[in-house]
């Protein structure tokens, strides 16, 4: 593999991070099984490249693409809380309804962002390589969103919301209003993934609506490589086992991809994911079998 | 004060699994009393329990507490008013938080959840002392998780839990049930230390007619969704478990109880 090859799957792995953060809150601190990550990506990245060709200020179109996500994130828990929808169904109908409202936000099936201002475009020219700009920019959001993910977490308000994942009827008994809870923490988390698919078009140069196929996948895959990690319980580890086990996860499809043994092509990646994703998996009852016998 | 009037539910209206859980209780409980409630199974005492903490919606009768009416209030907003301790010590704390994040969720119970650290360094010495108080070695293992304790020790956090913030009413859910006899001891007299020291108005289910007259300063009979038997004072002192299994008896039409040793227990 190439140092240009590794970079950009460095830096893949760290606009995916944003979406391993946001299904780690939905599956790990809420349980809520949450498949509309697979239309609020591309929703993300649609909000925030029409909005930067628009001429926006491109944070400014990023906040707007997050809020986009989050309401997505919403939709879902209203589906979920107030008309009892089973959470995975209701989030199965806000993705495939997104498929839609990409379409129409974006008014044809792909944008591109070729010679737009980006949020990265400052820091493009000054004599450092595009090719570690681009890592190093959205590396230093990702430290950041970790810090305060974790810091809302560890606040009397994010301990209530772990308390609604993991008892809820406890929760309630100790004061926590559960469903306000589910809503906070899915536009959270939704909004997290937006801005994974904000800054995937923007360090990408495009927007696809078919590019949050599978979404949902790679950010498990992320959760769980770095728990496999991690054995630690916690929360700020698997935060940063969300972030390792992103970018490794890049590192280890662009390794399988580009080895001339394995003899791979393109057209493999999703079957190699559920390798991963299976391996990952597999693994620690591997090692529980083992230290068990 | 605690007021239930009138109060009737029923579970499944209109079904053929219709049942009439109360009918039409009445009770008033005066602050600081210690009331132990005592019926056979399908007697009305969860439910009446439930109805106290917001779980359960009355069909009809109204429930105040401290002079408010909270008949439609929910759980979650009630929770600044009753604290509560679940016979499943699994329900009543939470296994995937550690013992000081346990406490830190009891402690904001009834105030504004914010931004501020949930463990700060005030909280943290306070509930190191409050657990330390229980002389059973947890104040060590503040960071360790719930889920690694024994259901008494988890019982016993409980109610220090429920006492953290303030409450106008303790629910106990035969709270010791679950428990061993030894560790059941142990929290009992645990309960009765910290309903006294903090001048609780407690409500108390149990199945043990021993506990229900050793404990508490009133004591009262459920059957059939109804209040059957209420006594305090000097009548109370003078009841004895026979008497009660007695009037068991007779409230349920002279039947024997075949649960007659676990009530004796």
């Amino acid at each position: 593999m190439s140092q240009i090859a590794f970079l950009g799957a460095v830096e893949l792995g760290l606009v995916f991070s944003f979406v391993a953060l946001g299904v780690y809150l939905a599956f790990r601190i809420l349980d809520f099984p949450d498949l509309t990550v697979d239309g609020s990506f591309p929703l993300g990245a649609a909000v925030a490249a029409v909005l930067i060709i628009a001429g926006w200020n491109p944070w400014l179109a990023t906040a707007v693409a997050m809020a986009a996500g989050a309401a997505a994130g919403l939709v879902t828990a209203t589906l979920n809380v107030k008309f009892r929808i089973l959470n995975l169904l209701a989030s199965i109908l806000t993705m495939i309804a997104l498929f839609s409202v990409n379409l129409r936000v974006m008014g044809k099936p792909n944008v591109a962002l070729i010679n737009q201002d980006t949020m990265l475009s400052p820091f493009f020219g000054h004599g450092l390589s595009e090719f570690y700009v681009r890592p190093l920019f959205v590396g230093v959001l990702v430290v950041i969103a970790v810090f305060l993910v974790w810091r809302f977490l560890a606040s009397d308000l994010g301990l209530a919301m772990r308390a609604t994942g993991a008892n809820p009827r406890m929760a309630r008994a100790q004061g926590v209003k559960t469903s306000l809870h589910i809503y906070l923490g899915m536009a959270l988390s939704n909004a997290l993934v937006a801005l994974g698919g904000s800054l995937f078009a923007q360090t990408n140069g495009f927007a696809d609506v078919t590019s949050g196929v599978g979404t949902i996948v790679v950010g498990l895959a992320a959760v769980i490589i770095g728990e496999t990690l991690f054995h630690s319980r916690l929360i700020i580890w698997a935060l940063i086992g969300c972030v390792i086990g992103s970018v490794l996860y890049r590192i280890a499809i662009q390794l399988a991809l580009s080895s001339d043994i394995l003899g791979l092509k393109a057209s493999d990646l999703n079957l190699v994911t559920a390798v991963l994703v299976a391996g990952a998996l597999i693994l620690p009852r591997l090692r529980r079998g083992r230290a068990s016998a | 004060m605690i007021e239930l009037s009138n109060l009737s539910v029923v579970f499944g209206r209109g079904t053929p699994l219709e049942k009439q859980a109360l009918s039409g209780l009445d009770l008033a409980i005066e602050t600081g009393s210690f009331v132990t409630v005592i019926g056979s199974n399908g007697a009305g005492k969860s439910t009446m329990l439930g109805v106290l903490a917001g779980d359960v919606i009355p069909t009809s009768g109204r429930v105040s507490i401290g002079g408010r009416d909270v008949t439609r209030i929910t759980t979650a907003e009630r929770a600044k008013y009753v604290a509560r301790v679940f016979q499943d010590p699994l329900t009543g704390s939470c296994g995937a938080l550690t013992i000081q994040e346990n406490l830190a969720l009891a402690a904001a119970r009834g105030s504004r959840r914010g931004f501020g650290l949930a463990i700060g360094g005030n909280r943290r010495d306070e509930f190191r002392s409050r657990v330390a108080e229980l002389k059973l070695g947890l104040e060590n293992r503040m960071d360790d998780r719930m889920d690694l304790l024994s259901g008494g020790q988890r019982q016993a956090l409980s109610l220090v839990m429920a006492t953290l913030a303030g409450s106008e009413v303790l629910l106990l859910d035969e709270h010791t049930a679950a428990l061993d006899p030894g560790m059941a001891e142990f929290v009992m007299e645990l309960t009765q230390s910290l309903v006294e020291k903090h001048k609780l108005t407690t409500l108390m289910v149990t199945h043990s007619m021993r506990q229900a007259l050793d404990y508490g300063t009133r004591t009262v009979m459920l059957h059939g969704g109804k209040v059957i038997l209420d006594v305090v004072g000097d009548n109370r002192k003078n009841l004895t478990i026979e008497d009660l299994i007695e009037m068991f008896r007779k409230a349920r039409g002279g039947q024997t109880l075949d649960d007659d040793a676990l009530l004796v227990s």
